[in-house]
């Protein structure tokens, strides 16, 4: 059997070297090589994209992308590694590993602990349901595997998502890309940031530039809604016509 | 002040208080130009009062009430039939009486209520350390065991003083000086744990570092930069701590980084309102506490009379 290859990822410069010194205490009995560092989330999905990582030790507070968030991200690729989640007090990530009995590690760890959750790991990704479960909060950034490699938008840049046959279409001012999840599960997350107009449609709440009255091409309602710098004029179905305009009011 | 307020209280209550004592010689209509005086003379003397000591003041009060109840004594007469010496003398008895009653009451309210409320409360919001560093520190400092046995010894025993100090009895005034050091040690287990993303810079008077402030007072707060301006950036930042003298205020000054996303972390709110509560103990209304975002930092402004240690 080859070598499990693992990355540590930590914000934490002496954290990453702790979790060395642990792992060599560990490689008699777990042989293992190690695949890289990485200082935060972002360079972590770097790293991982690479390809073989088999396992990530990740620190759950991190700047930017919290460990939780760096998991989801890394799903998107063909080959996501496994993920050990650990941290120094985060009472309620430990509580939310309680209830979903995925486990995690608490700074200082011990090498015998290390040790049992490399053991128990057994080549098994947390499901993307469990981590929404771990971490309700929106995540900051949508994620796409783009030639073998994880791509980041920031929520924030986006205007628009649209539901697709199988897909959801989301659509910035530079591009367009494709999420493999419901809408109505993204109108969920994203509560405080998108607002339903349609059956197929959410729109960014702080691009909403106006509301013409005039017939769009499905022209149910007959209203559409103007985005922020966005041409396309998005129809307002009658039936979140009502919601929306005490959303304007407000 | 609070003499002065007991007295005007007192003298309030003394109305129905002598009503009960003596209905055959004083009724309302001759007690109220005694309580009237009283509370104008008492009114006008209360910036002098409060500069005298208890006792001293307690005199002032008594010989205010004397005097207005003897010279309001004349005006009694006028519905009286008999007036006599004998009538005055009861009537300073009585006021006499009613103003040592009260003044003994609010003595022992005082007593009774304030300080040992604010002792407990002081107590009660003794500074704590979040978990959070503590725990990242030690293992900070385990990482430094194997590699670098030296400086993991000082890790230790900056991590022993601090907690010494979060732990030690903290109800009286610390000299900033102290403050400062305790200060020092903390950023130095930060700087282990975080390395160049935390850059630190001191603008320190040393004019003011025999200045008395609350113990505890910085630590928390550079604790706070740090966790909501240095942590959830990616790139370093810098906290920025200032010390100096405002006539004869001293003033301190910290700024952090400001990252929006991270204000619904609770616990900044909780540490500002136990500071602003401590000082509030401390130095009543002499002292303030303002926040702000000013562009892309986050300032907080701390304003209190300037005490320096004899």
């Amino acid at each position: 059997m080859n070598p499990t290859r693992i990355a540590i990822i930590d914000d934490e410069q002496p954290a990453r070297a702790r979790m060395r010194e642990l792992l060599g205490d560990c490689a008699s009995e777990f042989p293992h090589v190690i695949a890289g560092e990485a200082a935060n989330g972002f360079d972590g999905l770097q790293l991982v994209s690479e390809g073989g990582t088999d396992l990530a030790l990740v620190d759950i507070h991190m700047p930017g992308m919290s460990g939780i968030e760096f998991a989801r991200h890394a799903l998107v690729l063909e080959r996501p590694p496994v993920v050990i989640f650990v941290t120094a007090h985060d009472q309620y990530a430990v509580q939310a590993f309680e209830v979903n009995a995925v486990d995690y590690l608490l700074k200082p760890v011990r090498a015998a602990r290390l040790l049992a959750a490399l053991k128990k790991s057994g080549g098994a990704q947390l499901p993307r349901e469990v981590l929404e479960r771990i971490d309700p909060n929106p995540r900051h950034y949508f994620s796409v595997a783009e030639r073998g490699r994880v791509t980041l938008v920031p929520v924030a840049e986006v205007l628009f998502l649209k539901a697709e046959l199988k897909y959801v279409t989301v659509r910035t001012r530079a591009r367009e890309f494709l999420l493999e999840e419901s809408l109505s599960q993204l109108e969920g997350e994203f509560a405080d940031v998108f607002v339903r107009i349609h059956r197929n449609c959410l729109v960014a709440r702080k691009l909403i530039r106006s509301v013409e009255r005039g017939s769009s091409e499905e022209g149910e309602a007959g209203w559409s809604v103007l985005l922020e710098g966005w041409e396309e004029k998005l129809p307002v179905s009658r039936r979140q016509w009502p919601s929306l305009k005490e959303l304007l009011k407000a | 002040m609070v003499n002065a307020l007991a007295a005007l209280v007192a003298l309030s209550r003394s109305q129905s208080f002598d009503g009960f004592g003596d209905r055959l010689a004083t009724i309302a209509s001759s007690l109220e130009p005694v309580l009237l005086a009283a509370v104008v003379v008492l009114y006008g003397l209360a910036p002098v009062l409060a500069r005298l000591a208890y006792g001293r003041a307690l005199g002032v009060i008594f010989l205010t009430v004397l005097v207005c109840t003897a010279a309001a004594y004349p005006l009694q007469t006028l519905f009286e039939s008999v007036p006599d010496r004998q009538g005055l003398a009861w009537n300073l008895g009585y006021a006499a009486a009613a103003t040592a009653f009260l003044a003994w009451y609010f003595h022992l309210r005082a007593r009774a209520f304030s300080p040992a409320l604010a002792e407990a409360r002081l107590q009660a919001l003794q500074a704590r350390i979040r978990p959070h560093f503590l725990f990242n520190s030690l293992n900070a400092v385990l990482s430094l065991i194997r590699s670098d046995p030296k400086r993991a010894e000082a890790a230790i025993e900056d991590l022993a003083e601090l907690f010494r100090t979060v732990m030690s009895d903290n109800r009286r005034l610390t000299l900033l000086r102290d403050e400062v050091s305790l200060c020092r040690q903390y950023l130095n287990l930060e700087q282990l744990r975080l390395g160049e993303r935390l850059q630190v810079e001191w603008r320190l008077d040393p004019a003011v570092e025999p200045a008395l402030v609350p113990p505890m007072l910085l630590q928390p707060l550079v604790e706070n930069a740090i966790y909501h301006g240095i942590e959830p950036g990616v790139a370093p930042g810098v906290v920025q701590i200032e010390a100096g003298r405002e006539g004869d205020r001293l003033r301190l000054r910290l700024s952090n980084p400001y990252h929006p996303e991270h204000q619904h972390r609770q616990g900044n709110r909780m540490a500002l309102a136990n500071i602003r509560e401590r000082l509030q103990l401390h130095f009543d209304v002499e002292a303030r506490l303002d926040t702000r975002v000013a562009g892309s930092r986050y300032e907080i402004d701390i304003l209190m009379p300037c005490r320096l240690a004899a």
